[in-house]
């Protein structure tokens, strides 16, 4: 019996930052497909299925010539679009030696790779994700490898911040977000949460961003692109000076940005970055917000991955348990009805079992 | 063949003849239909006179709703296997095998040559279609040998329009491959499905213009060669045999009816691992595999058995059988009691 699918194939997925792929070969997993993953004379990415042909052997464990992949094993050779270009100990290739390739592309600084049907592949497709250029807004990320959790616990996380009370308490904790009212709407492929808490004691966090006495509004807004894209508006300003109608001139913005890609059904890389749009030229800060997040167990996001993992082992656990929902999960139960959508799009009225073989 | 794949039931839901020699066949299976894409083809068991045999026929169209389609073409001089599958009526139960696709398109290249002949449109047909949709650059030359062969050809010219063009040699038209070839992008790619001479010659042009081999993509069942297929003998000395190979079954069969122990693995002319010394031969050898290069095949020195064959006469060949101090036909008569098709 096969377990339910918790992705959609056809989707634009984060499979390595730019400047982790250099002409070398990298290994990934990406929803269930092993794939290796370098970097061409040309300067493009390309993507190939991680197992040769003839014994399967990892091409990754093999070696680059130029921009054609040597399986380490026999020595068969493919090119970047993973046709067999050498063979030994004959003097012919057999036309039917091939491995898979799969459509890949750079933007924001991260190599996007679609797992699905390579003719749907569309690189205009590929998630908003701007604020992760480097330019209008910068910070320093980093991605949690192989996240022993389901992708959608980590929007579940994202999509409901009242978690951040009990999980980040001493930093952007705050019982004002469990107390603020929220909003919930939805498009065909997005979901938004937004929450305001007007006239608050900062939290320290956001107190030390602010740098300036006094009280805030601050805000969360949300969203979620399906299937796995999370970015958070977020920041203070102080009170009454008009933020929730636009101006933050008084204030700090941020956003916390997550490309969130299944690694197998019950894992996932998690790519993740915190940027601004204050004290841009400060590296200390960027340093410092980085280390906020990720520190060696210490930070934000380190939390937030000892409850993930913890939550999956207790799924794990409890194969037949159903979630109860609450409130705060409307964010989290539209990003999902969105991904069961795509899901059944995809199915329907054929399995578009590219991979099968 | 290599891998066999599960055996699915399916239901033949309809026919429809495409050409006079032609026909479609739309194939339900009764588990979930799997879809490999462009290039992909199945197995299915033919009933045939004798035992069932399995043939490969490529799937032709999306398969997006549900059926999978292929076109036989009926051939007197064939193995059985398209006999077989004409005679198939609508509603009679039939056993396929997963798809599998070795012959995949690929969709990142700026230039697509797409060269079919005959019955060979079919995989090629599916790959316009998806070109098409994709929105890629590419040109579909078509020939066969008079304009009712054209299978394929209305449904074409209404979805790519321009991009196909047609050639039809009972009326002196010729496709100028080396030419179309020059025409295509350095980074393209061509695709050949055809009878044996249009890929051999696709392969030739293609290899004189310096491209990259992994560039000329093609796939075939092995099934056809230079000569017309004839019944002929095989004389194996080392085993003491003689050895009818019919019409319809391959010298691989034929060695394995008569109790010969064979090792292979694609049974389509491409792994080169049923291959035989060749000692003697007494009439041309047609090699229909694409495992020698064309100086190895004009050595002729070995035969790939699964596809190649003797155009008449007698073949003999050696096999790797070293047992020692028995000849195979006493070994064999003394476990099955004889077997009719060898003589000493």
């Amino acid at each position: 019996m096969n377990a339910p699918k918790t992705f959609p194939l056809n989707a634009w997925y984060a499979a390595a930052w730019s400047h982790e792929i250099a002409p070398e070969l990298s290994a990934r997993k990406i929803c269930g497909k092993d794939v290796v993953l370098y970097r061409r004379t040309d300067g493009l990415v390309a993507a190939l299925e991680d197992a040769c042909w003839h014994r399967l052997v990892p091409l990754s464990l093999g070696h680059l010539k130029g921009d054609d992949v040597m399986c380490g094993y026999h020595g068969l050779v493919f090119n970047s679009a993973g046709r067999c270009s050498y063979m030994p100990a004959q003097k012919t290739i057999n036309p039917s030696a091939c491995v898979r390739t799969y459509p890949v592309a750079e933007r924001h600084r991260l190599v996007w790779l679609w797992p699905g049907d390579p003719a749907l592949a569309d690189p205009a497709k590929i998630p908003d994700f701007h604020w992760n250029d480097g330019t209008e807004w910068v910070g320093d990320g980093g991605t949690f490898y192989q996240l022993k959790c389901d992708y959608r616990l980590v929007v579940d996380n994202l999509m409901d911040l009242t978690h951040e009370t009990y999980v980040h308490a001493g930093s952007i904790g705050d019982e004002a977000i469990t107390a603020a009212p929220f909003d919930v709407t939805h498009t065909d492929n997005t979901a938004t949460m937004t929450r305001w808490m007007m006239d608050i004691d900062p939290p320290p966090f956001w107190g030390r961003q602010l740098a300036r006495p006094g009280r805030v509004d601050r805000w969360q807004i949300v969203t979620f692109q399906a299937p796995s894209i999370v970015v958070g508006d977020v920041g203070v300003a102080l009170t009454n000076t008009g933020a929730p109608q636009g101006d933050r001139s008084h204030g700090v913005s941020g956003a916390f940005l997550a490309a969130i890609s299944p690694e197998t059904e019950t894992t996932c890389h998690y790519f993740w970055n915190f940027v601004r749009n204050y004290r841009k030229d400060d590296a200390q800060l960027t340093s410092e917000l980085q280390l906020a997040h990720v520190n060696g167990g210490a930070g934000v996001y380190d939390q937030d991955h000892r409850v993930l993992e913890a939550q999956q082992a207790a799924i794990d656990k409890n194969p037949r348990s159903p979630f109860y929902d609450l409130n705060i999960d409307a964010g989290a139960l539209w990003a999902r009805r969105l991904i069961d959508r795509m899901m059944a799009n995809e199915h329907a009225p054929v399995i578009a079992d590219v991979a099968a073989e | 063949m290599a891998k066999p794949t599960e055996p699915i039931s399916a239901c033949l839901r309809a026919t429809r003849d495409l050409t006079p020699d032609v026909r479609l066949f739309e194939i339900e299976p009764d588990s979930p239909l799997v879809n490999l894409g462009p290039g992909s083809h199945i197995d299915v068991l033919v009933p045939t006179d004798g035992r069932p045999q399995l043939r490969s026929y490529s799937l032709a169209g999306s398969c997006a709703d549900g059926l999978y389609r292929i076109a036989v073409k009926r051939l007197a001089s064939s193995r059985g296997g398209s006999i077989g599958m004409w005679r198939l009526k609508a509603g009679e139960r039939l056993t396929i095998f997963k798809p599998k696709n070795s012959f995949e398109l690929s969709y990142d290249r700026p230039d697509y040559l797409l060269l079919a002949g005959g019955i060979g449109i079919t995989p090629i047909y599916t790959m316009a279609l998806a070109l098409k949709q994709a929105g890629a650059n590419f040109r579909l030359l078509y020939a066969a040998r008079t304009r009712r062969d054209l299978a394929f050809a209305d449904e074409l010219a209404t979805s790519i329009g321009e991009r196909l063009q047609l050639f039809v040699s009972e009326e002196g038209q010729r496709i100028d491959i080396g030419g179309e070839i020059a025409q295509l992008d350095a980074r393209g790619e061509l695709y050949v499905c055809g009878p044996f001479g249009m890929l051999e010659a696709a392969k030739q042009l293609w290899s004189q213009s310096g491209r990259p081999a992994a560039h000329l993509r093609y796939e075939t069942f092995g099934n056809a060669g230079r000569l017309a297929g004839a019944p002929f003998k095989i004389r194996v000395p080392r085993l003491g045999l003689e050895i009818d190979v019919p019409v319809n079954r391959s010298m691989l069969e034929a060695l394995e009816d008569a109790g010969v122990d064979m090792i292979f693995g694609c049974r389509r002319g491409e792994c080169g691992l049923c291959v035989l010394p060749i000692l003697e031969a007494s009439a041309e050898v047609d090699h229909r595999d694409v495992f020698f290069s064309i100086e190895e095949r004009a050595m002729n020195s070995r035969i790939c058995t699964c596809v190649s064959r003797a155009a008449s006469g007698f073949l003999t060949i050696d096999t790797p059988d070293r047992t020692p101090n028995q000849r195979l036909s006493q070994r064999l008569s003394v476990q099955a009691g004889g077997l009719h098709k060898i003589r000493e």
